[in-house]
């Protein structure tokens, strides 16, 4: 089958409205332009649908084109780049595009991190926390976006898209569990590439409601702080 | 044709893979020895965020990761592929990939320290994730890349030739040919693939810096991840 051929076949996303995972994978087709079907997955209670398509990790997004299922969000970003070569999401230059696949493994592999903070109750724990992921997020500051208007340069691309949750999910984490970590003034560059990644119409107009998602995440927090020994 | 130069640490299983790669696709480089408890300037700057093993540097223009500079590598120099053409099966390659880093560094870190019982509980679980590999992934192939080696069988390598000496330090094995009889064919051929025999390091050397580590981290006990200076990856 030609490219072509099988760039016109369906594709279908199965995903949960809270995942930055899947919303790479959405905006990613929506930059491209590529018609799909979208079919919303209670993960707390899961199909017999997604144990069917992954049943390997048992997880979102999943992928389906032309019938054939491709999961891990990162795994298919590179395949819808591949397929639909449109508005490229991987830089041209073979270097810059290392480097954007060398960030989003660091994200991904440091998402722990990242995140730890949100899952502390209030105290010494959490502070700590916060410190970590606001070392890690120094090295994104640093070594990241540089002058560039995005992570992978004068467009938006696939870095962009992986950074997503520092765009909006990152807020709703630091409002659920009462705690700034990505301070404006510490962070000048990445809160830049925040407003200039949030302008892109696209990602305007797809993204998950904050107050809604704020309330989801209060909700998580309840279930899995640990609570304070007394 | 720009210069190519590796930095690496003799040990290090993530190395090998971009010397095999690179060695495959008949790229000739410049081996650099790093001394982890020493690093270089070199290092330092074309690292500066991980610090680790191996990096490429092409052209002067620094790749960290190993898996980062697998695919670069097979961009790169296209020459005797890597990855599968078609799409799909590209993705499903990438996908065992991932599987293969995410499932086995958890049951890795607590299987190479454990000490008494422990261990065979280690190695159980190991076993249930290797028999998924072995049954979804290797299936019937003589590799994971079907009739000749690809970069599946390239980032499992580890489980081939360095797998052998840890099993040997922590005193249970893993890949049981009664357990795992096409992982355990799997380690045999590969073996067998002139790139990958001509490009090992040293049994006896590796088997004492092997024996010398789980020392290190058994006397060493705690609860928290093991950081490494070759990237796990």
């Amino acid at each position: 089958m030609s490219r072509k051929e099988r760039s016109m076949e369906e594709v279908k996303v199965i995903g949960f409205w809270t995942s930055p995972y899947v919303y790479r994978v959405t905006w990613a087709l929506k930059l491209k332009g590529v018609e799909y079907e979208y079919q919303e997955e209670d993960i707390w209670n899961k199909s017999d649908l997604l144990l069917q398509y992954n049943p390997v990790h048992k997880k979102v997004p999943v992928f389906v084109h032309g019938g054939k299922t491709i999961v891990e969000s990162g795994i298919i970003l590179e395949y819808i780049d591949e397929t639909w070569p449109q508005n490229p999401l991987v830089p041209t230059d073979p270097h810059a595009r290392a480097m954007a696949r060398f960030w989003i493994k660091f994200v991904g592999d440091k998402m722990r991190n990242f995140q730890g903070f949100f899952f502390k109750r209030a105290g010494e724990e959490q502070i700590k926390a916060v410190k970590e992921a606001q070392e890690y997020l120094k090295i994104l500051e640093d070594h990241g976006p540089e002058e560039k208007k995005f992570f992978d340069g004068d467009n938006i691309g696939m870095t962009d898209l992986s950074m997503g949750w520092l765009a909006f999910w990152l807020e709703a984490m630091e409002e659920a569990s009462g705690v700034q970590v990505l301070e404006a003034n510490s962070f000048p560059r990445l809160h830049a590439w925040i407003r200039n990644f949030k302008q892109v119409p696209v990602i305007k107009e797809n993204h998950p409601d904050h107050t809604r998602l704020v309330a989801y995440f209060k909700r998580l927090r309840e279930m899995f702080t640990k609570p304070a020994t007394t | 044709m720009e210069e190519v130069k590796l930095l690496g640490f003799w040990p290090s299983p993530f190395v090998y893979r971009v010397i095999w790669a690179l060695k495959l696709k008949d790229v000739q480089f410049d081996y650099i020895e790093e001394d982890l408890s020493n690093k270089s300037e070199l290092l330092l700057r074309y690292n500066p965020v991980l610090k680790k093993v191996p990096v490429l540097i092409h052209g002067g223009k620094a790749i960290a990761e190993s898996l980062v500079i697998l695919e670069y590598i097979e961009e790169t120099w296209p020459q005797n592929p890597l990855l599968p053409k078609d799409p799909h099966e590209k993705a499903l390659a990438r996908f065992w990939i991932q599987f293969g880093l995410e499932k086995m560094r958890p049951i890795h870190q607590a299987y190479f320290p454990a000490i008494g019982e422990e261990r065979e509980k280690a190695a159980k679980q190991y076993q249930e994730v290797l028999k998924i590999v072995e049954d979804q992934c290797l299936g019937d192939q003589r590799f994971f890349g079907g009739e000749t080696i690809g970069m599946v069988d390239i980032v499992y390598g580890m489980l081939a030739y360095w797998f052998e000496c840890m099993e040997e330090a922590v005193g249970v094995k893993v890949i049981e040919p009664s357990i795992l009889p096409r992982l355990h064919a799997w380690v045999n051929n590969f073996k067998q693939v002139s790139v990958i025999k001509d490009n090992l390091p040293h049994h006896g050397k590796l088997l004492a810096y092997y024996k010398t580590l789980r020392e290190k981290l058994v006397s060493a006990r705690s609860t928290l991840p093991t950081p490494s200076n070759h990237d796990a990856s």
